[in-house]
């Protein structure tokens, strides 16, 4: 069925999406955390950043430090969703280590877990990825919890320094719970049960920083997996030679108004299109010569919603994103 | 009666003529063209309004920041070249180097030797290029540094000042607060040397689990990194009333008559909801909100032409059937009138949907002038471009 080469990515468990701001990387995190639930599975769609953006897109309320159910895909399936905060998270690893007990809400509100986070950004990066580790790798009964898990990460501008946390913690203990953690978390990264995926549309902006991103992760010995093209229309009009006098006849023979105004209306659209489709033409070039399996995704003009979200997970079914 | 949405128009070429206003901050979610906005009101500042104007970038895309003629991060404004000035009019450029200006703003507060010593840290360093929030306050810094001298004196005409790709659009405000307070912090102080900590007698009572918590956070942070913070910090003792001070002076700047903001969004949910907060956050905090500017937003040529009449004249000529099914039997003229009608039909929905999101924000803030700038076919990357937008921008 497919003809794209088969690529390690397929078999990854911890899928991060990435992306441009604007690019649609939550939407498309939680279209692929559908697709890879589909057929009875269970996968958690992770968020990092405090935007509250899982909630938004599913119009539910905020989602609290808790894993909820927040999506059940058409043939069986489900989709929970966790809205990871760092202080949460720290409170919740000091606690496993050294029983700070009432102690901890205290130090939360006087701001010392902001203060810790703060003199070491690593610290709170760690956190984040640690939990998404502790989801990943989570069994009940030696089942594992989730067959996936999809991280909406931190946009292309600071994905790198987000992932590559033993960098990131270098300048902290050389010994302790927090080192071990950062290890382990950066051995899954690098393993091939993880997968990044970089969003973009095709715009020059995205593009460039796309391109950036894959760069930079490849530097860092990070399993790059697909870049995914939001938002693709048709290619309605590519290389068509559009007169006037052909339109008119087109719209007379649909019953149609085909006045002077309406026709050269209608050409300077199409014409707008083309350039359009020119620009697209030369970005995809330039994808493509990044060398990654391409993901397309197409745009939804009445807005995403939870159909639109379902027609999405549909898109990456049919280009061979299956859970396993 | 159904509610009139028609929002009082944005007039930006008189805020641009305006010599009262010196400052004009660009702000919004991430990628809905800030820097173009900035940009194209940069020049069209000093070409039709003769204003001697600088705009302060933060990470512009490569082909626009060619245009402007900056090709590295460079704190010093460069002119622009190909600028048709008028009068008085000049544009100079920048990009923030952020790094730099921290270095700049320790060199300002502190002796020489001193300033080394501090460079030298291994916490400065990280945190003069990493600790979130650095590039906004530096970006704000910047604009205190720039607005400082008085135009009389030979200091800038009209500043526009685009913000960086914050994770919250509002971070730049908060931004020089938390830093100051952060470099402030009694909290700071505490851990490090707790010998200081005699007055706080909250504290005091919660000495024991305190302890604990720094026990804990001695063994997650290490020794080293706290070592340099603590010399960090009793080097930078001096400078704390000073940043401080600085930190105010530059919200003070932004509340004054002089600054003009204006939000940027997309006809998209997010950046819609984004522009909503920030509206209301600078109501909150008494800062001049001049209006919202409105890009990428689509146009009908033929607005009479529904979407429903023109998708069923493209089946009508036998579209929307699969385009390899029965498509040798159409003439080709037809199918391509299909594909026309059927562009025609989905930039109808399109509109509409974009029209239904940006009502939310007018609804919302009836009060604020809009400006729209027209989607263009293709990336603005060069002064021709800008001054298209320019010219949208004060339509």
């Amino acid at each position: 069925m497919r003809d794209a080469p088969s690529s390690g990515w397929q078999d990854a468990r911890l899928h991060v999406v990435t992306g441009k701001g604007g690019t649609g990387k939550t939407t498309v995190a939680a279209a692929m955390a559908l697709t890879l639930a589909s057929g009875g599975r269970r996968t958690l769609l992770i968020e990092v950043e405090g935007r509250q953006g899982i909630a938004q897109l599913f119009d539910v309320p905020p989602l609290p430090y808790q894993e909820r159910k927040i999506a059940v895909p058409p043939d069986g399936g489900e989709v929970r969703a966790l809205a990871v905060d760092a202080e949460e998270a720290l409170l919740e690893y000091l606690e496993m280590f050294y029983r700070l007990g009432g102690a901890g809400r205290m130090l939360k509100r006087l701001g010392a877990i902001d203060f810790a986070t703060t003199i070491a950004p690593g610290l709170r990066d760690v956190l984040l990825t640690g939990k998404v580790k502790e989801a990943v790798t989570r069994t009940d009964k030696s089942h594992r919890v989730y067959d996936a898990v999809v991280l909406d990460a931190p946009p292309t501008g600071r994905i790198g320094r987000f992932l590559n946390v033993t960098a990131e913690v270098a300048g902290l203990a050389k010994v302790g719970p927090i080192k071990s953690q950062s290890e382990g978390v950066a051995a899954l990264l690098r393993s091939p049960m993880t997968a990044v995926h970089v969003v973009t549309v095709l715009e020059d902006m995205p593009v460039q920083e796309t391109i950036d991103a894959i760069g930079e992760l490849e530097e860092l010995d990070l399993p790059v997996g697909t870049v995914i093209v939001n938002m693709t229309r048709p290619p309605l009009l590519a290389g068509a030679k559009l007169t006037q006098a052909g339109l008119s006849r087109g719209l007379a023979a649909a019953g149609l108004p085909h006045d002077r105004a309406t026709v050269t209306g209608l050409l300077s659209e199409a014409r707008d299109q083309q350039s359009r489709l020119a620009q697209e033409g030369r970005l995809r070039e330039e994808l493509d010569e990044v060398g990654r399996p391409i993901l397309e995704l197409p745009f939804l003009a009445d807005g995403v919603g939870l159909s639109g979200l379902f027609t999405l997970a549909d898109a990456l079914a049919d280009q061979g994103v299956h859970g396993h | 009666m159904p509610r009139n949405l028609t929002p009082p128009k944005l007039d930006l070429d008189a805020i641009l003529a305006d010599r009262g206003i010196r400052i004009v901050v660009c702000c919004g979610a991430g990628g809905v063209g800030k820097t173009t906005t900035a940009a194209a009101l940069a020049l069209r500042a000093a070409e039709r309004h003769g204003r001697r104007t600088v705009v302060l970038t933060i990470d512009p895309a490569r082909r626009l920041a060619q245009s402007l003629g900056l090709t590295e991060l460079d704190n010093t404004p460069r002119p622009v070249t190909g600028v048709k000035a008028e009068g008085d009019g000049q544009l100079h450029a920048m990009m923030l180097d952020m790094k730099r200006t921290f270095d700049e703003v320790v060199l300002t507060h502190t002796r020489p030797e001193k300033a080394q010593e501090i460079f030298a840290n291994p916490f400065y360093q990280a945190m003069s290029s990493t600790f979130a929030g650095t590039q906004e306050y530096m970006a704000m810094e910047k604009l205190s540094q720039l607005s400082a001298v008085d135009v009389a004196d030979g200091g800038w005409d009209l500043i526009v000042v685009d913000t960086p790709p914050s994770r919250s659009a509002l971070d730049f405000l908060d931004a020089p607060r938390r830093l100051s307070k952060f470099l402030d912090s009694r909290m700071l102080r505490m851990l490090l040397a707790p010998a200081r900590s005699g007055g706080l007698s909250v504290l005091r009572m919660m000495g024991a689990s305190l302890n604990v918590f720094g026990r804990a956070m001695r063994k997650i942070l290490g020794g080293q990194l706290l070592s340099d913070v603590s010399t960090f910090v009793a080097s930078f003792d001096s400078m704390f009333g000073g940043f401080a001070e600085r930190a105010e002076r530059t919200y003070r700047v932004l509340q004054a008559r002089q600054t003009a903001f204006l939000v940027v969004a997309t006809p998209e949910q997010d950046a819609i909801r984004e522009a909503g907060y920030f509206a209301g956050r600078l109501s909150e905090e008494r800062m001049p909100l001049a209006g919202l500017v409105l890009n990428r937003v689509h146009g009908l040529a033929v607005p009479d032409l529904s979407a429903e009449r023109s998708a069923g004249g493209a089946e009508a000529l036998g579209a929307g059937g699969g385009a390899g099914a029965g498509g040798g039997k159409r003439s080709a003229g037809a199918s391509l009138a299909a594909e026309v009608l059927l562009l025609h039909a989905d930039l109808v929905r399109q509109v509409a949907r974009e029209q239904r999101i940006a009502d939310q924000f007018r609804r919302s803030h009836p009060a604020v002038p809009v400006a729209e700038v027209p989607a263009q076919p293709e990336d603005v990357h060069d002064l021709e471009g800008l001054r298209g937008i320019g010219t949208s921008l004060a339509a």
